[in-house]
């Protein structure tokens, strides 16, 4: 389904984030993703990273890193793109209502994790601690970072940023993610968690979570594989016996963690 | 005649041509088995003139041979070089037209080609692995269209096997030397005393195309003797799948070393896939006009071998022949049961027969999880 785009905007180096215009009302829910499509060039899936709340604009952030992604950074606002959606599972903000919530995002993760994050605090009252801990490479590639200032100025919510390595324009914390996530403030029984980011700081930090206490149960993840379909077709995506495109991209931790600590399964 | 599902009745070979004749009047494209290049290929035939009369097989690990029969025998192979799945999962389908105009993008669906086919001489493992397909293509909650119409359009005659070959293993798999189900007409082709097929009727369509070509009941003679075949076939299988446990097994010994010894063996080229009647991954192309307006997409045969298959960006999931092996053969016996609730292996043996280095599914899947000796 053809969409024009409506805003192009630079996020970072090498991401780009797009709101699109619906030609008619667009829900998905948080976690889920769409198969874009540059014209010629080819398909790739990209989680939405907007309000679910917001049916008239569909946002996209994308990071340059192949033939398509550069196709897709090369339209500009009024061009249309293609669009086929929403797939995937989504992140358990119904498990997660009356629990504390920790969102934990790495890098482009927090793109995927976005949509979560706002209709939790569209929601705010309904649960309990919310606490968001993000870790980028370096200052300069922090993504959405005027809003995670935002979150961080009020007083509901929890928010601790690192990064990887900084210069002298950074006061926070230096180090992995993992880090933050051992001084986090949590109950572990009442504490529902949402990873997003590489594969390897999910698995150190659902691993650091185990250690604070918390069951694999608790923890949830995002994945990211090869797809052409989006609906459990074409076959790119298995991981083990499940579809990452129709049994993920959202997973329990429990249901995927022998497999992720598997090499090349 | 009068015929429903499950009647049995019997036509000579006059008998049998009129019934692939009935079948164009009716519309169908008839495809079925030929002798070409020194193999059993699949292809469009007229009638009974195009089938492989008097040719048998020799199947082995690598190893594929035609050989002359002492009799006129059109069925007296065991499985076609080529799977059926062509026929419904085309090895390139163009899926849309797109057509940039400024800066909008008009999608056109490509035509879906209309003429039904009719599968002539399907072997009851390749029925199976129909079957198969339907739970991973059309059963879902996301059907693929094209494959639901072009299966909903087919007319499946099955015959049943009376040679299988030195690769065959559907007894294991339970999907043969009889086909149970999935056709509208099942033939057991005999040929003491004189030639003739014993037809079993799987379907209304399949009953409504008998009624027309004058067969005579079925004796309990033609019967017995058609049991007799099939039953003979049973005895005579090349290979066999110990199933016991096997999803267990091989899904708790995914670090086990004869892994690494496959992928030394193993060439990565993914004959196994192509030759394989379940294996359905796909991949989609794109390309364009050289005025760069129209771009098409079309949808084409993928293999889990292919390095690219897994390629996300950084590299591939599966860098290593060893975890691309690795996902074939688990996928094919293990997951597959988790994800369609069957496995994906019918027993054909054509992985076994067309590796050009010969490496046996069965003898793998066995030794995964063995203590080392």
């Amino acid at each position: 389904m053809p969409m024009r785009i409506g805003r192009a905007g630079h996020d970072i180096d090498g991401v780009f984030t797009w709101a699109l215009e619906p030609s008619a009302p667009f829900a998905f829910e948080p976690g889920q993703f769409n198969m874009l499509y540059a014209h010629g060039v080819g398909e790739v899936p990209i989680s939405i990273s907007g309000d679910p709340n917001d049916f008239s604009s569909l946002h996209h952030t994308i990071r340059v890193v192949g033939n398509v992604t550069e196709a897709l950074a090369a339209l500009e606002a009024g061009d249309e793109v293609g669009v086929r959606g929403p797939f995937g599972s989504t992140w358990p903000l119904a498990e997660a209502s009356g629990q504390d919530v920790l969102f934990v995002a790495g890098g482009l993760g927090l793109a995927p994790l976005r949509p979560a994050i706002l209709s939790v605090l569209t929601r705010r009252s309904e649960f309990g601690q919310v606490t968001i801990i993000y870790g980028a490479r370096s200052p300069t590639d922090i993504l959405f970072r005027a809003e995670l200032e935002r979150w961080r100025g009020r007083f509901d919510v929890t928010l601790e940023a690192i990064v990887d390595h900084s210069g002298t324009d950074w006061y926070g914390p230096v180090g992995v993610v993992t880090r933050l996530v051992a001084e986090a403030e949590i109950e572990p029984e009442y504490c529902v968690a949402m990873l997003c980011g590489p594969e390897i700081m999910m698995r150190f930090t659902a691993r650091e979570l185990e250690q604070r206490g918390l069951e694999p149960s608790q923890i949830w993840v995002s994945l990211e594989r090869s797809m052409k379909c989006g609906v459990g077709l074409c076959g790119h995506c298995q991981l083990g016996g499940t579809f990452v495109c129709k049994d993920g991209p959202v997973y329990r931790y429990d249901r995927v963690a022998s497999k992720l600590l598997l090499r090349g399964l | 005649m009068q015929c429903s599902p499950g009647s049995q009745s019997v036509l000579d070979a006059g008998g049998f041509e009129r019934l692939l004749a009935l079948l164009r009047s009716d519309g169908f494209v008839l495809v079925g088995p030929i002798a070409r290049d020194g193999a059993i290929q699949l292809s469009a035939i007229t009638g009974i003139e195009d089938l492989p009369r008097g040719v048998g097989d020799e199947q082995s690990p690598g190893r594929y041979r035609l050989r002359p029969r002492e009799d006129d025998a059109l069925f007296g192979w065991a499985v076609p070089s080529q799977p059926w799945k062509k026929q419904f999962l085309p090895s390139r389908l163009d899926l849309v037209h797109i057509r940039r105009k400024g800066s909008a993008l008009e999608v056109e669906p490509a035509a879906a080609e209309a003429n039904p086919i009719a599968i002539i001489g399907a072997r009851p493992c390749e029925v199976a692995a129909m079957r198969v397909q339907d739970g991973v293509l059309r059963d879902g909650p996301h059907p693929d269209s094209d494959y639901a119409a072009r299966r909903e359009a087919a007319f499946v005659l099955a015959v049943n096997c009376g040679t299988p070959s030195g690769t065959c293993f559907c007894v294991s798999m339970d999907t043969g030397p009889r086909a149970k189900a999935g056709f509208d007409l099942a033939a057991t082709e005999l040929m003491e005393p004189n030639h003739r097929f014993l037809i079993e009727v799987g379907s209304d369509a399949g009953a409504r195309v008998l009624e027309r070509v004058a067969a005579t009941p079925a004796t309990d003679g033609d019967i017995a003797a058609a049991a007799d075949l099939v039953a003979g076939a049973a005895q005579k299988m090349g290979r066999a799948l110990d199933n016991k446990g096997l999803t267990e097994r091989l899904l708790g010994n995914l670090e086990h070393p004869r892994w690494d010894d496959v992928a030394e063996r193993c060439v990565g080229c993914g004959n196994c896939t192509l030759a394989c009647p379940t294996c359905f991954c796909t991949n989609v192309e794109d390309s364009s006009n050289l005025g760069g307006d129209v771009a098409t997409r079309t949808r084409t045969w993928d293999s889990c071998f292919a390095l690219d298959f897994a390629y996300i960006h950084g590299g591939s999931v599966r860098p290593t022949l060893r975890a691309r092996y690795r996902q074939w053969l688990t996928h094919k016996l293990a997951t597959w049961v988790e994800q369609f609730g069957t496995s994906g292996c019918v027993g054909c043996g054509r992985c076994i027969t067309w590796c050009p280095v010969g490496i046996d599914l069965t003898v793998e899947a066995g030794a995964v999880g063995e203590a080392r000796g």
